[in-house]
C-alpha cells in the first residue's frame, strides 16, 4: 500500500486546489487579489489547475499603489496577456490626486492610503465576498495564526480575538451580506516551497527576483533602488550600480534588496540557506512598530 | 553544497502534522523553539529580535535566550505570557517536512487543541517531570484520541531538575500508560528530555544514558504514517462540476480515501444513479490511477447529473447514507448548544442544516466521567444524536476522518459552534424523543414486548436451582483485584452447588466484542453488549459475576436499564467514581478476600437470592 505516497510538495498543491474548488463553491462573487511577486505567481498556477482545462472563475485584482516597480508592470500585462488572465487594476484616485508618497507622508501613512484604502476601495466596487490571497503563515509572527479561511467583517477588519475555529479541511465560507472572507490557499507553504515550486513548474516571474545590476542608495540599512525620476534622494545619496536582487516586490522606495549575485531559482535557494535572513526583513514597513504587521491586519491589510 | 540535489530531495520528503500539547509553564514553546533553533530554521534576523525580546520581557535568565518568545505571535498573547490560539510552525530536517499544529494548555480552550490535533498525524503531550501526569496531561491524552490521532510522543520534559532520574521517567511512563491504555491509541512513545538545556531533543544526552530510544527529532521523523490513510474505501466528494464547454463535463475534488482507476464502476450518491470512470484529469495529464489525498477532476462515460455537495463512490462499497446518526460533538461556543435551534452543518463538501435531537451525555474531559445534560457549553463535549435536513453520506470517524468529521455553524452569527466526529449511524425514530433515556425505555420496552418466553419460566428455574438468577457487578479502580474477587466469587458460589458464572474482559474481547476496538466511545458500546448480556444470563437462573473498571453513575443507569426486569448488586472495590449512586457494598481496600465473599454472600442471602444454608 506505502506506493501511495504523494511527496511533500504535491500534498501542498492537492491541499491549495482543494481550497480553491472549495471557496468558489461556496461563495458567489470570487477574486483573487494579485501582488505580481512570486507568491501571486505560484496561486495563479495553482488556480488554474484547480479549475483545469476550464479557466479561472474569477478576476485578477491589482492594487498599484503607483509606486510600483516598472517591471513589475510590464511583467503583470505581459503575464495576464499570455495566460489568458482577467485583471482589473485598482488604485485610490483620491490619493494619487493629493500625490500621497512614501516620501512626504510617511511608510505607515502611504501603506494606509496607498495601499489598504485602495484595496478596500476596490474590494467594495467589487462587491466581492471572497478574496483570494498569497499570504503564508511563516512570513511573520501575526500570521502563523491565521486562517486560511479569514473572516473579515462590514468595513474588512480582522478581529485576532475572535477568529473562527478552523478544523479539518471543513472551512466555514457562512458570512452575512456586506462582510467576506480572505482565503489563503497556500497559507501553509514555506518560502522554501515557493521556490521549489517555481522551478518544479517553470513558473515566470518578474526579473527583479534575480540579480543585475540596479541603481541603489543605501538607506536605513537596505538597498533602495532609484527605479524612476520621482525617488527622492536625501543629502549625500548618490545612486551606485550593484548587483542586488530582492526577496519581496511591493513599492520601491519601500523595498530593500539585497546584494547578490543570484541569477537563477537555484542560486537564490543556495544563498538562502546561507543567508538565513527571514523574507520579511527587507520589507520596510513590517518594523514601523513592535505588532506593526498586527496592527495593519486588524486595519485590513493582508 | 548540490543546490539541485538538496532540492529534488525537499521536494520529495513526506510531510509529518504534527500537534504539541501541554500545559502551562511545562515548556512547550521552549521545545518547539529549540527544535528550530537546533534544526537551524530560526532566521538571523530573527534571533536578534529574539534577543532584544527576552531582554524585555522574557522570563529565562539574563543572556539566555527565551525560545518561548519566538512562538507567541499576537500582542494580547506577548502580553498575558500565554498562548491563547493555534499557531503553526513550519520546518524540515534532510528526512522530512513538519507542520506543527501549536496550542495552548490553558484550561479554557479545550477548542483549540481540537483543532489543532483535527489535521494532526502525531501528537507531543509533554508532561513536566516535576508534576507528572496532571489532570491537564489526561485532557489532552483523552482530546488527542477523541481526534482520531494514532501516534503519540510523551515528552517527558525538564528531567535536569529532577537530575535525569531513570525512576521519576518510568513512574510517570506508567502512570500515564494506565490512563491513555483504554482509549486505543496504537502508537506510543515515551521520551525524557530536557528542552531548555537541548537534552534528548536533536541530540541524544549523555545525562540519559539508560534511555535506549530516539530523541524526539528522530522520532518524529521515523515514525510510519503511511499506513494511517484508508485507501480501501473510495469516497470522493464533488466540489465542484467543472463544463468549460459542451465537450468536457467533469466532477472536482479531492480523493478522501481510496484509490481509482478509469474503468472503475462507480455510483452517484445520493441518486444511486451508476456509470463507469472515463479519464483521471488533472493539469499535469491524464492518471492511470489516483488515491487518498489527491486533487483530481473526475470525467464519466455517461452523463449523469451529480452536483457539488454531492458523492462519488465505487459500486459495492458505499458509506451510510442516512439523515441521522450518532457523534461525538466538542462545542466551541460561548452560547450554548441548543437543542430547539437549527444549525448549518458542512460535513465533506456539503452544507446542509442539521438539529441535534439528543445529549446522551457530556464527558468531563478531565475524569471522563459521564454526566447527563441538557445543554453543551463551551469547550464541553458530549455524545449526541444529530439529524439532518439532507442525507449525509459518511463513515464512522475512526475508520475515515475525512468522512467521520463535520461541523456545525450558527445560523446567526455564522461562527463556528462545533466540531463533530460521528460513531455510527442510527436509525431515525418515528417519534421524536427528547432524552437519551426515553430511546432506551423505548428499545426496552420494545425488546421485552418481543421476548421469546420458552416454555420453562423462571420461578421452575429458580425452584430446581434452588436460588434465583442474578447479576453480580464488581468495579474499581484498573488494579484493585476486582477480576480475582470475581472468579473468587463463582468458586465460593459453585462450590455450594450455586450455578454462578463468571464473565472476564479476555472472554469477550476476542468474541462478543471482537468487532470494536478499544476507545472511549467504544467502551460505551462494550457496556451495551454487557447489559444486554446479564438480562440473557440473568434470564437463564445464573449467577452471572463480571468486573468492569471505573463504572459511574451514567454507566450504572444504562446497565440497569438494559438490565430489566432483572436487578443487580454492584460491588466497589477501592475508590469508585459514583456520585450519587450508593453501591451494595463498598469496600475501601480489597485485603482480605475471604472478608469481601462473605460480605456479598451475606447479601445474596439477605435478599433471598440464595438460600440462607448457603451462607
Amino acid at each position: 500500500m506505502s506506493d501511495y505516497k504523494i511527496s511533500q510538495l504535491k500534498q501542498l498543491e492537492a491541499e491549495s486546489i482543494e481550497i480553491f474548488r472549495d471557496a468558489v463553491s461556496q461563495f458567489d462573487n470570487p477574486v483573487m487579489l494579485y501582488s505580481i511577486g512570486k507568491d501571486s505567481s505560484v496561486l495563479v498556477r495553482l488556480a488554474q489547475k484547480a479549475f483545469f482545462p476550464g479557466k479561472l472563475p474569477f478576476k485578477l485584482l491589482h492594487i498599484n499603489s503607483t509606486w510600483k516597480f516598472k517591471e513589475m508592470i510590464e511583467f503583470r500585462d505581459k503575464f495576464c496577456a499570455e495566460q489568458g488572465l482577467d485583471l482589473t487594476v485598482g488604485h485610490n484616485v483620491e490619493g494619487k490626486a493629493a500625490g500621497v508618497n512614501p516620501f512626504d507622508y510617511g511608510s505607515r501613512k502611504y501603506t494606509d492610503i496607498m495601499k489598504t484604502q485602495a484595496l478596500l476601495q476596490s474590494l467594495d466596487e467589487g462587491g466581492y465576498d471572497v478574496a483570494f490571497g498569497g499570504a503564508r503563515r511563516d512570513e511573520e509572527k501575526s500570521r502563523a495564526k491565521e486562517r486560511i479561511y479569514s473572516f473579515r467583517d462590514r468595513n474588512h477588519q480582522w478581529d485576532p480575538k475572535n477568529q473562527r475555529p478552523e478544523l479539518w479541511n471543513l472551512y466555514n465560507g457562512r458570512i452575512n451580506p456586506g462582510e467576506s472572507v480572505r482565503v489563503f490557499p497556500i497559507s501553509n507553504w514555506t518560502e522554501l516551497d515557493v521556490w521549489q515550486y517555481i522551478r518544479l513548474e517553470k513558473i515566470p516571474l518578474v526579473p527583479l527576483y534575480f540579480a543585475k545590476k540596479r541603481p541603489v542608495v543605501k538607506r536605513d540599512g537596505t538597498w533602495i533602488m532609484v527605479d524612476d525620476e520621482r525617488m527622492r534622494l536625501e543629502p549625500g545619496e548618490t545612486p551606485v550600480e550593484k548587483m542586488v536582487r530582492f526577496r519581496t516586490l511591493g513599492c520601491y522606495p519601500l523595498t530593500g534588496a539585497i546584494e547578490s549575485s543570484a541569477a537563477t531559482v537555484e542560486d537564490i535557494v543556495a544563498e538562502m540557506m546561507q543567508t538565513r535572513l527571514s523574507e520579511r526583513s527587507t520589507r520596510l514597513i513590517d518594523s514601523d512598530g513592535d505588532s506593526s504587521m498586527e496592527q495593519k491586519k486588524r486595519e485590513g491589510y493582508f | 553544497m548540490d543546490i539541485d540535489k538538496f532540492l529534488d530531495e525537499h521536494e520529495n520528503k513526506d510531510l509529518l502534522r504534527f500537534l504539541t500539547c501541554g500545559s502551562v509553564d511545562d515548556g512547550k514553546s521552549t521545545l518547539i523553539g529549540r527544535l528550530l533553533y537546533d534544526s537551524k530554521l530560526i532566521f538571523d534576523d530573527q534571533l536578534s529580535t529574539l534577543r532584544k525580546d527576552s531582554e524585555k520581557s522574557g522570563t529565562t535568565g539574563v543572556g539566555e535566550i527565551d525560545y518561548a518568545l519566538l512562538l507567541d505571535g499576537l500582542k494580547a498573547e506577548r502580553e498575558q505570557g500565554i498562548t491563547i490560539d493555534v499557531a503553526y510552525r513550519y520546518f524540515a530536517t534532510p528526512k522530512r517536512k513538519f507542520i506543527i499544529a501549536d496550542t495552548p494548555g490553558h484550561e479554557q480552550y479545550t477548542r483549540n487543541m481540537a483543532t489543532g490535533a483535527s489535521t494532526a498525524d502525531l501528537a507531543v503531550i509533554l508532561i513536566d517531570a516535576r508534576y507528572g501526569v496532571i489532570t491537564q496531561t489526561k485532557r489532552h491524552a483523552f482530546i488527542v484520541s477523541l481526534l482520531g490521532i494514532k501516534h503519540v510522543i510523551v515528552a517527558i520534559n525538564k528531567m535536569d531538575l529532577n537530575d535525569y532520574s531513570e525512576d521519576v521517567f518510568n513512574a510517570i511512563k506508567a502512570d500515564f500508560a494506565q490512563f491513555i491504555d483504554p482509549l486505543g491509541i496504537p502508537d506510543i512513545h515515551y521520551i525524557p528530555l530536557s528542552a531548555l538545556k537541548g537534552d534528548n531533543v536533536v541530540d541524544k544526552s549523555a545525562a540519559t544514558d539508560w534511555y535506549d530510544g530516539d530523541t524526539l527529532l528522530s522520532t518524529l521523523e521515523n515514525v510510519n504514517i503511511a499506513a494511517d490513510h484508508n485507501y480501501s474505501d473510495f469516497r470522493f466528494p464533488v466540489q465542484y462540476v467543472n463544463r468549460p464547454h459542451l465537450n468536457f463535463r467533469g466532477f472536482a475534488g479531492t480523493i478522501a480515501s481510496g484509490v481509482i482507476k478509469p474503468g472503475d464502476e462507480i455510483a452517484a450518491l445520493p441518486s444511486g444513479k451508476k456509470s463507469t470512470v472515463k479519464n483521471i484529469v488533472t493539469a499535469d495529464g491524464n492518471l492511470d490511477e489516483a488515491f487518498a489525498g489527491q486533487a483530481i477532476t473526475l470525467e464519466l462515460q455517461d452523463e449523469i447529473d451529480i452536483s457539488s455537495g454531492e458523492m462519488i463512490v465505487k459500486v459495492g462499497n458505499t458509506p451510510a447514507v442516512s439523515k441521522s446518526f450518532d457523534a461525538m460533538l466538542i462545542w466551541m461556543s460561548e452560547q450554548p448548544l441548543d437543542l430547539s435551534r437549527t444549525y448549518h452543518i458542512k460535513h465533506t463538501a456539503k452544507m446542509t442544516k442539521a438539529k441535534v435531537d439528543v445529549i446522551k451525555y457530556k464527558v468531563d474531559v478531565n475524569s471522563l466521567r459521564k454526566q447527563n445534560t441538557d445543554k453543551l457549553e463551551l469547550n464541553e463535549i458530549g455524545r449526541v444524536v444529530v439529524s439532518s435536513y439532507n442525507e449525509l453520506f459518511f463513515d464512522s470517524y475512526r475508520e475515515n476522518r475525512q468522512t467521520g468529521s463535520f461541523i456545525l455553524i450558527d445560523t446567526i452569527s455564522n461562527n463556528t459552534v462545533a466540531a463533530g466526529m460521528i460513531n455510527v449511524p442510527v436509525a431515525a425514530q418515528d417519534v421524536p424523543v427528547n432524552s437519551e433515556r426515553e430511546v432506551l425505555e423505548k428499545h426496552i420496552n420494545d425488546r421485552e414486548f418481543n421476548w421469546d418466553h420458552g416454555i420453562v419460566s423462571a420461578k421452575q428455574r429458580a425452584t430446581r436451582n434452588h436460588h434465583y438468577g442474578k447479576t453480580v457487578i464488581i468495579t474499581g479502580s484498573k488494579d484493585s483485584g476486582k477480576q480475582q474477587l470475581a472468579a473468587k466469587l463463582e468458586n465460593r458460589l459453585f462450590k455450594s452447588n450455586l450455578n454462578s458464572y463468571y464473565l472476564g474482559i479476555g472472554s469477550i474481547r476476542d468474541g462478543l466484542d471482537a468487532d470494536i476496538r478499544e476507545g472511549f466511545v467504544n467502551r460505551d458500546e462494550h457496556l451495551r453488549r454487557l447489559g444486554e448480556l446479564s438480562r440473557i444470563m440473568t434470564d437463564a437462573g445464573l449467577i452471572f459475576i463480571t468486573s468492569i473498571d471505573d463504572l459511574d453513575d451514567y454507566e450504572l443507569e444504562h446497565l440497569k436499564l438494559l438490565n430489566t426486569p432483572n436487578e443487580f448488586f454492584v460491588i466497589s472495590v477501592d475508590s469508585h467514581r459514583f456520585d450519587s449512586f450508593q453501591p451494595d457494598i463498598a469496600i475501601e481496600e480489597l485485603l482480605d478476600y475471604e472478608d469481601a465473599l462473605s460480605q456479598i454472600v451475606a447479601l445474596l442471602g439477605a435478599k433471598k437470592i440464595i438460600p440462607e444454608y448457603c451462607i
